[in-house]
């Protein structure tokens, strides 16, 4: 077994395990160092399998590179070094440390050449990721973990049931296309839409996201669903079901982000809602719509963790995160302002930020396949991000109206992460090239031409009119909006507490009719079979009584004739 | 500390960017720009793909017409979907305000 064969996962593996030995500024060098280190390793990773190693009896690939894998690895490993430097000061040692491992099986999955490799790391992130979400540190947290840990495990189940059918039906390993055509396949599919958040299971994510801490939210909106996104590209790049889950993914994180009050929970919603571009962009499955699913990804993954870092210093300020409770925040966090509204803005796609010359590939990629409804859909929705993330989020939490909070802006760390992200989120904005060249595919588009330009400032402008028209229906509520985890939430246990009543009411019938037949069979006893008091006074058996010649004389002739009867049978 | 004092001013009067006079120059401020993308179509050739999304100012109509439809949309669905934020909560359980305890345990930072 030779170096190569070694995933650069392993080196923030081995910094999750680092983070817990050292203190101090050494531990402080690691978190900062080990990613830049994972971000080197990746880029020394070549196309093609390294190397195989002998597992139980399968040839396992560790480390396969290619352009794709290579483009998440960056960015995961990006996020991991801006999301250490934001959180390294506030953080615990145990909440940095299962981020780090977190991230370790995201950076696997990428390089994952097999299917046994790649649901190893999976498992990895879903144990770890449970852990983040524990330190949040609250009754809630620890309820909400335990529903993620649930959904994940069980997601990891099916996946593992869909692997091996596959294994066992195609006798490979490998990690190809395919697409959900038997029970395997479908499995594998649905393993990995669960991590997607795709429908009927969105619920988790906007469950369990924002019962973490601030800083750990910040790392769980990176890792898991944008590795489902990679694993849909890698395996089922096409597959038309996709485009349905996706739209539906789109305007479910929209409606649901509309209605909410809890500005990390906006946000969870919003990773729905854009994941569901990526979805429906794997499922239309063009080389133009895989490059609009990978760029969009990378641009994804940092303006929302900008998004979640301004919110996360917020809450760490304040401590308040419902929308009912901040407003006018803008006085005193100029930064932390200035840097949500750049992420809003790249979320909603506007010409000059990294969602413009990302998300508009994908509709690009719809209008060449002819898909109307699609792209139409597709615009909508950009209106619609608009609409919930790109002005709902800042406005409720920064101006609406004063809430009387006057918190200081972010610590320096902090500021300083959210100032490389909303950087970032600018150059790639003006300089899309950069990202381009790292695509799977060639890229002949060309985001920047007048009239869409045009197109896109008159459809989010008035999106953002429709905003402050439409403010008096928007007014915030202090509620939470059902979703289909109220089935386990609320239905389940109701039900199992219906079931239990049920069960009670019939034990009880039970005992009484068992009562009612033994005082029936004891009165019939005393009755045909003697008392149970003879002449001594001392109670016996049935059978040990003294009983009446009569029935006596009765038996023995029954017994009689039947013995006689069998005997002649 | 010059902190405080600015604050104590802003306090007693408004910031500059809530008076009334700047939020009205904001909204005229606002239509013009509005106004202007959509003349701007006369001049700027917008590529439609499928007909009608080449229409003079369809991208203006289109994303106030499908904000509309989702804000309505979700206020129809929010009056079954909705409940009250304590939903969730066992009834005997006390109330935990998701964060504020945690602030005051982890506020270590000297900025």
């Amino acid at each position: 077994m030779g170096l190569e064969t070694l995933s650069p996962a392993l080196i923030l593996l081995l910094a999750a395990v680092l983070i817990g030995l050292l203190r101090g500024h050494a531990r402080t060098a690691v978190v900062l160092l080990a990613p830049l280190l994972t971000l080197w390793a990746v880029w020394q990773v070549p196309d093609g399998v390294q190397g195989t190693v002998k597992f139980l009896s399968y040839y396992i690939e560790p480390v396969e590179g290619s352009p794709l894998r290579r483009l998440f690895a960056t960015v995961f490993a990006i996020m991991v070094f801006v999301g250490g430097l934001y959180a390294y000061r506030v953080a615990r040692w145990y909440e940095l440390s299962a981020a780090f491992a977190y991230a370790s099986g995201a950076v696997g999955v990428c390089f994952a050449g097999d299917l046994i490799t790649l649901f190893l790391y999976w498992e990895l992130m879903a144990l770890f990721s449970t852990v983040v979400v524990w330190c949040g540190g609250t009754p809630a947290a620890r309820a909400a973990g335990i529903r993620y840990a649930i959904m994940h495990l069980l997601g990891g189940v099916i996946l593992k049931v869909g692997i091996e059918g596959v294994v066992v039906g195609t006798g490979s390993i490998q990690v190809q296309p395919m697409l959900a055509h038997d029970f395997s396949t479908w499995m594998i599919l649905i393993g990995i839409l669960i991590n997607a958040a795709a429908p009927p299971v969105s619920a988790w994510l906007a469950d369990a996201y924002p019962e973490s801490s601030p800083t750990g939210s910040v790392f769980l909106s990176a890792f898991t669903t944008k590795t489902a996104v990679l694993a849909l590209i890698l395996l089922f790049p096409g597959e038309p079901v996709l485009i349905g889950v996706g739209l539906f993914m789109v305007m479910y994180g929209i409606i649901y982000a509309l209605l909410e009050n809890d500005a990390r929970r906006i946000l969870a919603y919003s990773i729905v809602n854009q994941v569901g571009f990526m979805v429906c962009a794997v499922g239309i499955g063009t080389q133009m719509a895989l490059n609009g699913a990978a760029a969009h990804a990378f641009a994804h993954i940092i303006y929302k963790a900008l998004l979640f870092m301004s919110a996360g210093v917020v809450i760490y300020r304040t401590g308040k995160s419902k929308c009912t409770d901040l407003g006018g925040l803008f006085r005193t966090m100029p930064l932390t302002t200035a840097c949500g509204i750049i992420g809003a803005l790249a979320i909603s796609s506007f010409p000059l930020t990294s969602g413009f010359t990302t998300k508009s590939m994908i509709s690009q990629a719809a209008v060449d396949e002819s898909l109307v409804v699609v792209y139409m859909l597709l615009t909508a929705a950009s209106a619609g991000v608009f609409l919930h993330a790109g002005i709902k989020f800042p406005w409720f939490v920064f101006f609406q109206r004063d809430s009387g909070l006057r918190p200081k802006d972010a610590p320096w760390n902090m500021g300083l992460a959210m100032v490389l992200f909303a950087g970032l989120c600018i150059v790639l904005g003006v300089f899309p090239e950069l990202l381009y060249s790292l695509l799977p595919y060639p890229v002949e588009y060309v985001p920047y031409t007048a009239g869409k330009v045009l197109f896109y400032l008159q459809l989010l402008l008035f999106s953002g009119l429709a905003f402050f028209v439409l403010l008096p229906l928007m007014k915030r509520t202090e509620t939470i909006s059902l979703d289909t985890d109220w089935l386990w939430r609320r239905a389940g246990p109701a039900l199992l507490r219906l079931a239990e009543k049920g069960l009670a009411i019939m034990g009880a019938v039970i005992d009484r009719l068992r009562l009612r037949s033994q005082q029936l069979a004891q009165r019939l006893a005393t009755r045909y079979l003697g008392q149970p008091h003879t002449a001594d006074s001392k109670e016996r058996g049935v059978f040990a009584r003294s009983w009446p010649i009569g029935t006596t004389a009765l038996w023995i002739a029954g017994l009689l004739s039947a013995y006689v009867l069998l005997y002649y049978l | 500390m010059s902190d405080n004092s600015k604050h104590s001013q802003a306090d007693e009067q408004l910031h500059w960017l809530v008076r009334p006079a700047t939020i009205r120059k904001l909204w005229i401020g606002f239509s013009v720009v509005l106004a202007l993308t959509v003349v701007a179509q006369s001049v700027i050739y917008v590529k439609g793909y499928f007909g009608i999304d080449a229409w003079f100012g369809f991208g203006a109509v289109y994303g106030f017409a499908s904000c509309l439809l989702m804000v309505l949309v979700a206020k129809v669905l929010g009056v079954v979907l909705k409940r009250p934020g304590d939903y969730y909560q066992e009834p005997g359980a006390t109330h935990s305000t998701n964060d504020s305890k945690r602030v005051v345990e982890e506020s270590v930072d000297g900025t």
